[in-house]
């Protein structure tokens, strides 16, 4: 599905740039780039960065309940980097000439979308596992092929995550294997919170090739080397393995190993659950964004008075000078 | 004078990842003067001891050149094969130079 550009590009200097991607050079922020390829970017690379600010929300939910001080330290930590995962890609999308304030604004306004899988609730102590381990996992399958992507803030932003996300996937494993060893109940909790994440975590890598309206014209540009099913697919392999061994199993009765490809073939995903979250009615949309708006709201007087007290600092060394 | 919402300056992060390696950029921060903006570094970029040291520099203050000078401007160095050691032959019998 290809969109029409909002403006006529220079045939020559298009043509240079499809070269350049074609030879696989990175793009910099002051390089010539096509109209449709900054505003691709940009849409992109904004929905992530709120993805992972987003993201700190359902984990945040259980700092203060987590079941030990070394879990606690560990979640915070996590969190923290989810934060400043957000960071290093709004400055990624700032070298496109956009600010970050519009950038936030756009999401506050519910204008700019998220990853949905932080549309789910976190019910159970199991589910920062899951989240850990599956969603984190997902995201370094995604990660990793965009840390390949054409522009080159993006890229780098992306090689820096990706060696924090692998801290992230460990240490939910470690609690899902954990609670797989542990008491009856324990058990229980892990099976039945994996249940919960592993559609909505497969549903990461969005819709079927034929069905992304974007995939097209990111692969074209270089931003995406893999398609969403092929993504989706190494994720399905990758993790087959590591749930056979913690003894759980995926909620999934058509799961089939297939010999010929060496892959593991999954049932039909549930896309009517997947576009109704998207949309909005998911069971935490609403609350997640009212979170988002709560926490900006009562960080307006910090960012004021940061600002009085650096006018006021400049103002005392101009008198002093 | 002052909105919450008004934007903070964006500085450029350059971190040294080991004693006497060069300062490298990371990326950028939003703060309001020069020490913030080292703290906001601090916790953006070196969260796993990534840096011994850090710069942070206001971005309005860098001077770069432009892709479209790349040709003019990078000229001079293209013709002057002399200057790398490769253009210089040396005689068969010297094994170690």
């Amino acid at each position: 599905m290809m969109q029409a550009p909002a403006v006529a590009e220079d045939p020559q200097r298009l043509e240079e740039f499809v070269a350049r991607i074609a030879r696989d050079e990175s793009i910099e922020p002051k390089d010539w780039m096509p109209e449709r390829y900054r505003k691709q970017l940009i849409r992109m690379m904004a929905q992530h960065a709120h993805s992972e600010v987003v993201g700190m929300l359902p984990e945040g939910n259980w700092i203060t309940r987590a079941p030990s001080l070394r879990r606690k330290m560990i979640l915070l930590a996590k969190v923290q980097d989810e934060g400043g995962h957000g960071l290093y890609i709004y400055c990624g999308a700032e070298t496109l000439g956009v600010d970050r304030h519009d950038l936030v604004q756009e999401l506050l306004d519910g204008k700019a979308k998220y990853s949905s899988i932080f549309n789910y609730p976190t019910l159970t102590w199991a589910d920062m596992g899951a989240i850990g381990w599956l969603v984190d996992g997902a995201a370094i399958v995604n990660q990793t092929m965009l840390a390949k992507a054409s522009y080159g803030p993006y890229a780098r932003a992306m090689v820096r995550i990706c060696k924090e996300e692998n801290f992230h996937k460990r240490q939910g494993y470690e609690i899902m294997a954990t609670l797989a060893r542990g008491t009856r109940a324990q058990r229980a909790m892990a099976q039945e919170s994996l249940n919960r994440w592993w559609w909505p975590s497969l549903m990461m890598f969005g819709p079927h090739d034929k069905d992304s309206p974007n995939s097209e014209e990111l692969t074209r540009w270089g931003i995406k080397r893999k398609s969403n099913d092929e993504l989706r697919q190494r994720f399905v392999n990758l993790t087959i393995a590591q749930v056979k061994a913690i003894g759980l199993t995926v909620p999934d009765a058509d799961l089939t190993y297939d010999e010929a490809s060496g892959d593991w073939k999954t049932g039909p995903i549930d896309w009517d659950e997947f576009w109704r979250v998207v949309k909005g009615n998911g069971p935490c949309n609403k609350e997640r964004l009212a979170a988002r708006q709560k926490a900006h709201d009562d960080g307006a007087w910090v960012r004021e008075a940061a600002l009085v007290y650096a006018d006021k600092q400049a103002g005392r060394s101009t008198e002093a000078a | 004078m002052s909105s919450p919402d008004r934007s903070w300056p964006l500085w450029e992060v350059f971190t040294q990842g080991k004693d006497g390696e060069p300062h490298q950029h990371a990326g950028s921060v939003h703060a309001t003067d020069a020490e913030h903006a080292l703290q906001n570094a601090r916790d953006t970029y070196a969260r796993r001891n990534e840096g011994v040291s850090l710069w942070v520099v206001p971005s309005a203050a860098i001077t770069a050149s432009t892709p479209e000078d790349m040709g003019p401007f990078f000229d001079p160095a293209n013709d002057k094969a002399y200057r790398h050691p490769q253009f210089y032959k040396v005689p068969k019998g010297v094994k170690v130079f």
